[in-house]
């Protein structure tokens, strides 16, 4: 288990060089020079520009640049916002919490309905139940999530005024962060009605986001139970005479859960990207918002430094999710 | 091929071979439309795929409006079936008196050219880095590969939209954007359909009888490694138009006032509260037209990939 561990961690070290190359290389590609977006439409004398670009190391070789940039990032030092003049990873930790929290709340969401969705319908293959959830599925699954947030926003805040529009709770209630995460903030603060309200600010947006996740993982676990149910060691349970209860639920479950883990692991990269634009509809002040508002004000280093945070965030997912597999199913552990 | 001289043997297997191809093409496009048909879901895809073309190839001629006229006096106006709506503008009008029924028949031009557009690009990149890898293997290989999980390693919108950023916003360079971060799959499937057939013995007949490396990999392996491409093709055709129209939405793809589905939705967006039919139709347009490419996915995969036939 270990020498498979350190070949996981050790492919994943050029992988992370090269996404940093492409971090570096970004600001570098715009067109203009940084300084000079630094400037701003006021501009600056020469003589500050060539002050600027040797304290910024823009007069060295690209190779040392991009070494130093590597020192500063083991450092943890990912650059500092043109915008608010705050460091990139501050910034990141503050908001990260936020879309932590509805990520979260999606992939359970998607997990606790996609996966006994999926099962009853491969168990009841071909039935009405079986067809209407495959088609639901693939709904789901071609769903422009951006729409479909409007959509929900039209219908339940603005025809029945159950939810709020945007935002992660009301501005009734105020109290210091203690853990990032809204909902357990607002039962630590004590006050009334503050857990009701960050709930209501989450149901929309988790929702929209659990969308194609739901779909995905629906699907895959209904393919992986019909590949299961047909293997030899079910029909012997069966003619065991075990109940089908325990035959699907041990036999047949376990086995099939081992493909959907993968899959519900691939959804971070989904998650992070349906945050992009859940975030934007529900002006959720989370990274997606950040990275697409970074974008429109040309913060590039906050983009920079996000992007360099997401890849590595996806990455470490997915190590966790190759861990798991390996935990699961001991033959690829070779 | 179609020789007549008899007296050479050659011309004569040539030809029998040719009708022998033939035949075997028709047999199996015989098997694919057959297995294909059985998927319901698909057929009913197939079709709305076919109207969704002809409405787009049609446009100027049954848009009842030009998509950019803007008509004074119209602002906003609902559907026909709502109060107030008129038949002149069936779906209603948006907040400049643009008859949204004709943005809509002249965007289905647009998601379907960026399906297109976008497919072709990657297929062509992917599948000639995906061959190179799988061939070569070694240090061609391993490059390439690293390259990918680079690139796969940023969640494709993201990806995306930071290139848009770079190259500037604009439905090409969104196109660009989205193929680019499109055509890792096309590389790892090439690339693994590659390294199972190049072992067979049709691929080292074919080399002993001395074809060279170019002719191996695009003549002789190539053809046999279609199905799960084609597959991937339907799937990232609807991908595309998917990543495209959310850039439109975000304001980095397609600009305004080109008639593209997700740009009528950015531009709809502030009047969500007053005037639904500005959000809702130009939403439907794009989830129809992605579902019915999907539904035909589902069924090429069925008919095409022998692995998960009547699973």
């Amino acid at each position: 288990m270990f020498r498979f561990l350190f070949s996981r961690v050790a492919l994943l070290i050029p992988t992370f060089i090269g996404v940093s190359i492409i971090a570096f290389s970004f600001i570098r590609l715009l067109p203009g020079d940084p300084i000079t977006l630094l400037a701003g439409e006021r501009g600056m004398t020469e003589e500050r520009y060539q002050q600027l670009q040797s304290a910024m190391g823009f007069d060295k070789p690209l190779v040392v640049q991009y070494f130093n940039y590597l020192l500063d990032l083991l450092q943890g030092d990912f650059g500092t916002s043109i915008v608010t003049k705050r460091p990139v990873l501050q910034e990141f930790l503050t908001l990260f919490p936020a879309t932590l929290e509805l990520s979260f709340c999606a992939i359970m969401l998607a997990v606790l309905i996609g996966v006994p969705v999926g099962v009853l319908a491969a168990v009841r293959r071909g039935s009405w139940l079986d067809q209407s959830v495959m088609g639901s599925a693939l709904v789901g699954y071609s769903m422009p999530i951006f729409w479909w947030g409007l959509l929900l926003i039209i219908l339940f805040s603005g025809i029945l005024q159950w939810t709020p529009v945007s935002g992660r709770i009301s501005l009734l209630y105020y109290f210091p962060p203690v853990t990032g995460f809204m909902l357990i903030d607002s039962l630590l603060s004590g006050q009334e009605g503050a857990f009701k309200s960050a709930v209501s600010h989450l149901v929309l947006p988790t929702v929209v986001l659990a969308t194609i996740p739901l779909a995905v993982i629906a699907r895959q676990t209904r393919s992986a139970m019909l590949e299961v149910l047909g293997e030899d060691y079910v029909r012997t349970a069966r003619a065991k005479g075990l109940p089908p209860r325990r035959v699907i639920g041990l036999h047949a479950l376990r086995n099939a859960l081992i493909p959907v883990i993968t899959t519900i692991g691939l959804q971070v990269g989904v998650l992070l990207a349906g945050a992009i634009l859940t975030e934007t509809i529900f002006s959720w002040p989370g990274i997606g918002k950040w990275m697409v508002d970074s974008v429109f004000k040309r913060d590039y280093a906050v983009v920079q430094g996000g992007l360099l945070l997401i890849a590595g965030i996806i990455m470490i997912v997915n190590l966790i999710v190759d861990m798991l597999y390996g935990l699961v199913n001991p033959r690829i552990r070779h | 091929m179609a020789s007549t001289n008899t007296k050479d043997p050659n011309a004569a297997i040539g030809l029998e071979d040719g009708t022998f191809i033939a035949a075997g093409r028709r047999a199996r496009l015989a098997e694919f439309w057959y297995y294909f048909r059985q998927n319901r879901g698909a057929v009913i895809g197939l079709v709305v795929f076919v109207i969704i073309v002809a409405i787009a190839v049609l446009a100027p001629l049954i848009a009842p409006h030009g998509p950019s006229i803007q008509n004074r006096g119209a602002f906003l106006l609902p559907p026909v079936w709502e109060d107030g709506g008129r038949w002149e503008f069936v779906l209603g009008t948006d907040a400049v008196g643009r008859d949204i029924l004709s943005r809509l028949i002249y965007g289905a031009r647009f998601s379907l050219f960026i399906g297109v557009v976008v497919v072709s690009l990657a297929v062509t990149v992917g599948i000639f880095v995906g061959l190179m890898a799988g061939y070569f293997r070694g240090a061609v290989d391993t490059v390439v590969m690293r390259m990918m999980d680079i690139i796969l390693a940023f969640p494709s919108l993201l990806l995306a939209l930071v290139l848009v950023a770079i190259l500037g916003p604009g439905l090409a360079n969104a196109m660009i954007a989205i193929a680019l971060v499109q055509q890792p799959h096309y590389v790892r499937l090439t690339r693994a359909a590659v390294m199972a057939e190049k072992g067979r013995d049709y691929v080292t007949a074919a080399r002993v009888a001395g074809a060279g490396n170019i002719r191996l990999m695009f003549k002789t392996i190539l053809p046999n490694c279609t199905a799960p491409l084609i597959v991937q093709a339907a799937l990232s055709f609807s991908t595309a138009i998917l990543d495209a129209a959310a850039l439109g939405f975000l304001g980095m793809g397609a600009q305004p006032p080109t008639p593209e589905w997700g740009t009528m939705l950015a531009e709809a967006r502030e009047f969500i509260l007053r005037a639904w039919w500005v959000v809702t139709f130009p939403g439907i347009a794009i989830l129809v037209t992605v579902l019915a490419i999907n539904l035909m996915g589902d069924g090429l995969r069925d008919a095409l990939d022998p692995k998960l036939k009547r699973s």
